[in-house]
């Protein structure tokens, strides 16, 4: 099975969806001839032609809205916004047409599209290259809302996310992009030999909906997504304490019933991610398993993530959940 | 230090009448035959006459003249009058019932009702239609039964979005009339992705969308219009110039007196069209859909008109301009334009006229009597409440499944 990075297992994905549905098209800014300022679409005009992947405008409302019309007429658009960031002239596009055309017509006209869009930080990118807005698309009812961690399910994913008939925003960790991120911005490793680089050619799916435990353990429950996914298995090393992390890789519809039945089992639970603090989707697990797992819980349930701040340039590694932040939450989980 | 400029105040716009003042509108310096028939692969430069013009057919005395009469047949004309009467006693019955609570909110198309009759009248059957909520009128054309209409304007156990949206939001997939959305102006920038999607299964379909003039100041307007010139997409681009948004003259959606030229840097041929003149409106339509279907592109159209009733149930118009404004508008009244026409070519009469409106007036009555008979907003039955959780995404997930649940239980079945 070969090697590849997440940017090469992405380019895979939509290489194995435009062959496999003539209506699958790709559009974005810089996504045609250059094949993306990321090179996720590099070299798939060449193989599929001008009409099936080209370059727009600048203009992200432009994008959502020209993808809206296609899909409610029968063809299955891959968008990319080439920073999350960037996603907010789209955002009515969004969520008041794309997010809603089925429920409001009746199901007469629906919207089989997907958004791709590199998101979260640790690239040196300052306040517009950084963020990672998922808790404002996890708010909006009629969207799906994925968050890929690894080159093999960036693939699967990215594939049920474009075989999906409702529409998904799909979130990609540029940091990981070229290497697993350990939280240690000195060490850069590549993709190379990590098991979740083996990706196969051709077509197959991660279900959206379900979570992956990547980590087995059983004193604490650690849930991550994107690049803290990585993060969070430094810290857990680091902390000598036996966790299951969980990958949640999609945020709607989340998989409650494998952390519920992790947290039966630890008693403990850490949330991990990049994003702001308030109304973050970590508020809304955190809520949601003191429903659920309250008689299971043995310690209050600990959050790690960015600052209620905008996201910094220079001092980005004090903004970002480091390992060493999330071992300590991991170890009060511990205390009697 | 800062120059003092007193002298300079701030500039803020302001309608041309308002309440206790007289409607001031020019007259027109616009006839029929001014302007020459465009070759259909003009350029968007060769379009400026056109733009700043005004196309008509219709004269002051309602006679058909100029390179741009469709020369249509006296049939023809006479099927665009009685869907616009059609609209016309339809919109008033339905307000009257809104007054009795049986709808919540309406809006007629008073005065407009030639614009989405005549253009649709205009196209061929598998063009799509991106309205908004002023041009239902479309739906007459493409065959909706009444009943279905009524039945989602009372939001009944038929309405067929299932009481999810407020009345006049339509949608009529089989007629190819998309569904109208609240967010003014975001059908207009979706409306090139419909477009592209047909020329790239390789049909021959046309979209054509509509924009209020209050809405081309929206984000999406200039989005369309950009890419619709980027792509050549096939697609009829109509800001429908009714003057007023609500309370808001359409000074303040444009610096400019004019709609139409903004197509123009754009690369888009442009045109202005009187939007109470049928024929003229027909003519620049069929004209448009010959250049989308030749793959020459867009076509931007400012259709000419004025609001000639309040914005929707809910403003009442005297409050922001003259109450007799629409009486004084250059333009006249569609219905009545057509009508005078049809009679001084012999092919209509006053009796024949009153038997139309006797007859569609008792069509609209057997039609409301059927809907109520699925309900109405006052009495009910309503659509079954599932319907807040259907169709939100194709499969519900589980999350939506135990809300679901839990609505079950407390609401009075």
């Amino acid at each position: 099975m070969p090697n590849m990075n997440m940017v090469e297992s992405v380019n895979s994905a939509l290489q194995t969806m435009l062959s496999k549905d003539k209506n699958v098209v790709i559009f974005g800014e810089d996504v045609g001839y250059f094949g993306g300022v990321f090179r996720t679409s590099d070299g798939l005009q060449e193989e599929f032609g001008k009409h099936r992947v080209f370059d727009t405008p600048l203009s992200e409302g432009g994008i959502a809205a020209t993808a809206f019309g296609m899909g409610i007429n029968g063809l299955r658009p891959v968008v990319e916004i080439q920073f999350a960031d960037y996603i907010f002239p789209a955002y009515d596009q969004i969520v008041n047409e794309i997010a809603k055309v089925r429920h409001r017509s009746g199901g007469e006209f629906w919207c089989p599209l997907t958004i791709r869009t590199p998101a979260g930080g640790g690239i040196r990118g300052g306040h517009h290259h950084s963020q990672s807005p998922e808790s404002q698309f996890t708010h909006t009812p009629g969207l799906k809302v994925v968050y890929c961690s690894t080159p093999y399910n960036a693939k699967g994913l990215l594939i049920s996310a474009i075989e999906d008939n409702d529409p998904v925003i799909f979130f990609e960790p540029k940091r990981c992009y070229r290497g697993p991120f350990y939280g240690d911005p000195h060490n850069v490793p590549t993709w190379g030999g990590h098991p979740e680089a083996e990706v196969p050619e051709s077509h197959y799916t991660v279900p959206l909906g379900e979570a992956r435990l990547a980590m087995e353990g059983d004193e604490c429950t650690v849930i991550a997504w994107g690049a803290m996914v990585h993060v969070s298995e430094q810290a857990i090393k680091n902390s000598g304490v036996s966790c299951d992390l969980i990958d949640l890789q999609t945020l709607v519809p989340w998989d409650r019933s494998a952390i519920e039945k992790s947290i039966a089992k630890t008693g403990r639970c850490v949330i991990v991610h990049e994003a702001p603090k308030t109304s973050g989707f970590g508020a809304e697990m955190a809520a949601s398993i003191q429903e659920r797992c309250f008689w299971s819980l043995e310690s209050p349930i600990e959050r790690v993530t960015g600052w209620d701040t905008p996201f910094p340039h220079t001092t980005e590694w004090d903004y970002m959940p480091g390992p060493t932040r999330i071992a300590a939450a991991i170890a009060r989980t511990q205390e009697e | 230090m800062a120059r003092d400029v007193s002298d300079i105040p701030l500039h803020i716009p302001d309608a041309p009448h308002r309440p206790g003042e007289d409607a001031k509108f020019a007259d027109w310096p616009w006839e029929p035959g001014d302007l020459g028939k465009l070759d259909v692969d003009c350029s968007a430069e060769e379009t400026s006459e056109h733009a700043n013009g005004l196309v008509r057919v219709l004269g002051d005395d309602n006679s058909a003249s100029g390179k741009w009469d469709p020369n249509l047949s006296a049939d023809e004309m006479r099927l665009g009058l009685e869907h616009m009467l059609r609209l016309r006693i339809f919109d008033d019955r339905m307000m009257k019932m809104q007054r009795t609570g049986k709808l919540s909110f309406y809006m007629r198309s008073f005065g407009e009702e030639a614009i989405a009759i005549a253009q649709t009248m205009a196209l061929e059957e598998q063009d799509w239609l991106f309205p908004t909520y002023r041009q239902p009128g479309a739906q007459f054309v493409r065959g909706r039964d009444m009943v279905s209409m009524i039945c989602h304007c009372i939001g009944n156990e038929e309405d067929n979005v299932k009481g999810r949206q407020m009345p006049v939001h339509y949608t009529f997939k089989e007629g190819r009339y998309i569904s109208v959305s609240s967010p003014v102006g975001t059908q207009f920038s979706q409306a090139i992705g419909v477009a592209l999607a047909s020329r790239y299964k390789e049909l021959d379909e046309v979209t054509i969308t509509w924009i209020g003039d209050g809405a081309s100041a929206e984000g999406d307007y200039h989005y369309a219009l950009n890419f619709a010139g980027v792509f050549k997409a096939p697609v009829i681009l109509n800001v429908v110039n009714n003057q007023w948004a609500i309370s808001t003259h359409s000074n303040f959606a444009s610096g400019l007196q004019n709609f139409a030229i903004r197509g123009i840097p754009y690369g888009i041929p442009s045109i202005r069209v009187d939007g109470n003149d049928f024929l003229a409106l027909f003519s620049v339509t069929k004209w448009a859909r010959e250049r989308a279907s030749k793959g020459l592109g867009a076509t931007h159209i400012e259709v000419l008109t004025y609001r000639a009733g309040a914005h929707s149930s809910s403003d009442d118009p005297s409050r922001y301009r003259p109450a007799d404004a629409n009486e004084h508008w250059p333009g006249g009244d569609p219905i009545e334009r057509l009508k005078d026409h049809l009679i001084n070519i012999g092919e209509w009469s006053d009796e024949d006229h009153s038997n139309l409106s006797e007859k569609l007036d008792s069509e609209v009555m057997s039609a409301y009597k059927e809907a109520v008979r699925f309900g109405d907003l006052a009495n009910g039955p309503y659509p079954s409440s599932d319907a807040i959780f259907t169709e939100v995404y194709e499969t519900p997930p589980w999350h939506l499944m135990e809300q679901w649940d839990e609505m079950k239980k407390w609401r009075d079945d």
